[in-house]
């Protein structure tokens, strides 16, 4: 059905459960490294693999981590909780089970504000749990790396074993068509949102955030929330959008041709932006919980908290706030900068000197253009914000004028090396010997006889034609106010 | 009324892969059904001012830093696996089941 259509029939409520990987350097209960891309089963031992006698013991760094995000949620942190075995049979896991919390997790209760299209949504935090991450598997034998038609499974326990944390959501209702824009502005601020405290590179391409959106529908007007399914894999911001999309459309197809929807787990396909349906939900929640005999309770002391609490960075949505005072901006212009991932780089720009002004120009202007040209993030391109900083502070003495600025950005970005290298490798400088400049002039005046007897007669505008002459001249390099400041003074028309 | 019925324990028995034949399955839920039974004359003894225990020792918050400590080599890994494929852990298809 059509989006448009279904929204016009039925409510969305929704619900997000997102996986986080701590940037710890040890794994959550053994001492093996975390580093992403290893060759398979290069990080593992007997406590990670499951193998018998093994005994794993808690990396206080990923306890710190996951209380720093639940404060950040605005979180109750617990004062007792435990660990949980959730046990299943499924490779993934060398152990048979996965240790988890259940029925008391570490942070609970909490919210995060999010903005979608100008107005602000308050997403209710249900819970924040430790566990850990389960390892890779690769089928072999099937068409397309998917489990169905393989013949059988390579897994690499790389990954199994490293501090996850999972934040839900409480189920989020009354968004209306802005369902998925909400799902999406919310995953994009928790992003941000843990990334400034530091403890996860939250990279969604390689997986150390992961996103599961629940989504029903309930008539127009009806009280009882509606049948909800959980699409999984869905791996970067823009399927966040195009998931909830797609399986609203979806469940009103299904519901108005009289059908009814199943409490399942779907799979999100990145290439066709549809979901498929996975195993049935109610079987696969029958995994036995029971409290983690190997671990023993947590019970972190207010105190602790309290330091944490204290230690927390400048959130996000503080940040915004500030740099639009400080930086005089729109509403507009805020959110193009925010939407342009360019709030600390700016900052860090200004923070090496540049002015607010010029330090947004060259990085929503220039430096966007050309990490949109490369499809990279902005923060991907190979210069610094005190790289940055550096050209402008040329600009700012007038040693480059904005032109020759670009072919400085121009060098660093090609690996020429650092500004003043790409400067002086290029012979790139401002022609501010006054007398070179009023030669070049006159020669200009000279070979233009008949636009300068215009500009002498009045027509200052004329001038311009040989403000151009004179920056073709020099290649670029001469400082265009001043040029025609000497025009104007030499034809007497000042 | 038994603590477990036979039915329950299929279920287990599937949740965890065992294949048991319709004899095994009758002599199990018997076993279980006493073991329960037994294990349950522990709750008889449970008063109010005892709270629920899930580990024998009085301890909490035990951690270690977070340090990278050796990881095994590969080859020892793989030692115990029944097959191994590219350097990884090589196991049965798996039915009915997402990756
Ligand atoms: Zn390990």
């Amino acid at each position: 059905m059509k989006y448009d259509e279904a929204l016009a029939k039925y409510e969305p409520v929704l619900g997000i459960e997102t996986h986080i990987e701590l940037g710890t350097a040890s794994k959550m209960f053994c001492g093996c490294p975390t580093g992403f891309g290893a060759e398979p089963n290069t990080q593992v031992c007997p406590v990670c693999l499951g193998l018998p006698g093994a005994l794993p013991v808690t990396n206080h760094a990923a306890i710190e981590g996951i209380i720093k995000i639940g404060l950040a949620l605005n979180c109750e942190i617990v004062e007792w909780c435990r660990f949980a075995r959730k046990n299943y049979f499924y490779p993934d896991m060398p152990k048979n089970f996965q240790i988890s919390q259940y029925d008391e997790p570490l942070c609970v209760n909490g919210f995060l504000e999010v903005e979608a299209e100008g107005e602000t949504y308050r997403i209710e935090i249900e819970r924040v749990h430790m566990e850990e991450d389960t390892g890779k598997s690769l089928h072999v034998g099937g068409a397309t790396g998917r489990i169905q038609g393989a013949d059988h499974s390579l897994v690499d326990y790389n990954r199994a074993g490293i501090p996850l944390v999972e934040i839900v959501t409480k189920p989020i209702p009354a968004t209306g068509e802005k369902a998925p824009l909400v799902a999406r502005a919310y995953a994009t601020e928790l992003r941000e949102l843990v990334r400034s405290l530091g403890v996860s590179d939250v990279r969604m391409e390689e997986g150390s955030m992961r996103c599961d959106v629940n989504v029903s529908l309930m008539p127009r007007g009806a009280a009882e929330w509606g049948t909800r399914t959980e699409t999984k894999n869905v791996n970067s911001l823009r399927s966040v959008e195009r998931a909830v999309r797609s399986e609203i459309e979806r469940q009103a197809g299904v519901l108005s041709g009289g059908g009814r929807i199943v409490q399942e787990t779907r799979h999100f396909h990145e290439d066709t932006g549809r979901t498929t349906s996975g195993r049935s939900k109610e079987e696969a929640q029958d995994y036995r919980y029971f409290p983690e005999p190997d671990l023993v309770p947590m019970a972190p002391s207010r105190e602790w908290v309290a330091e944490l609490k204290a230690s927390l960075p400048e959130l996000p949505a503080a940040r915004r706030r500030r740099v639009q005072a400080e930086w005089a901006l729109s509403d507009l212009e805020l959110r193009d900068v925010v939407n342009a991932g360019a709030v600390e780089l700016i900052e860090a720009t200004v923070a090496a000197g540049a002015d607010a002004g010029a330090a947004r120009k060259w990085w929503m202007n220039e430096l966007s253009r050309r990490a949109t040209e490369q499809g990279v993030e902005l923060d991907a391109l190979p210069i610094t914000p005190e790289q940055v900083a550096r050209i402008q502070a040329m600009v700012a003495a007038g040693e480059l004028n904005d032109k020759l600025a670009r072919q400085v950005f121009e060098g660093v970005l090609a690996g020429e090396g650092a500004p003043d290298e790409v400067v002086a490798a290029r012979g790139l400088k401002v022609v501010s010997d006054e007398g070179e400049l009023s030669s070049i002039i006159d020669r200009v005046i000279a070979d233009n006889a008949a636009v300068a007897d215009k500009v002498r007669s009045g027509k200052v505008a004329a001038a311009g034609a040989l403000v151009g002459a004179v920056m073709k001249a020099t290649r670029g390099q001469a400082d265009a106010g001043r040029a025609r400041e000497l025009i104007l003074e030499k034809l007497g028309a000042s | 009324m038994s603590a477990i019925t036979r039915d329950e324990v299929a279920h287990l028995a599937r949740l965890s892969r065992l294949a048991l034949g319709d004899d095994e399955l009758d002599h199990l839920a018997a076993q279980l059904d006493q073991i329960i039974s037994a294990v349950a004359r522990v709750q008889e003894v449970a008063a109010e001012d005892i709270p629920p225990t899930s580990h024998a020792l009085p301890l909490t918050n035990v951690y270690r830093a977070d340090e990278v400590r050796p990881s095994l080599a590969p080859e020892q890994a793989l030692a115990g696996a029944p097959a191994a494929e590219e350097q990884r852990f090589r196991v049965p298809r798996i039915l009915g089941e997402e990756a």
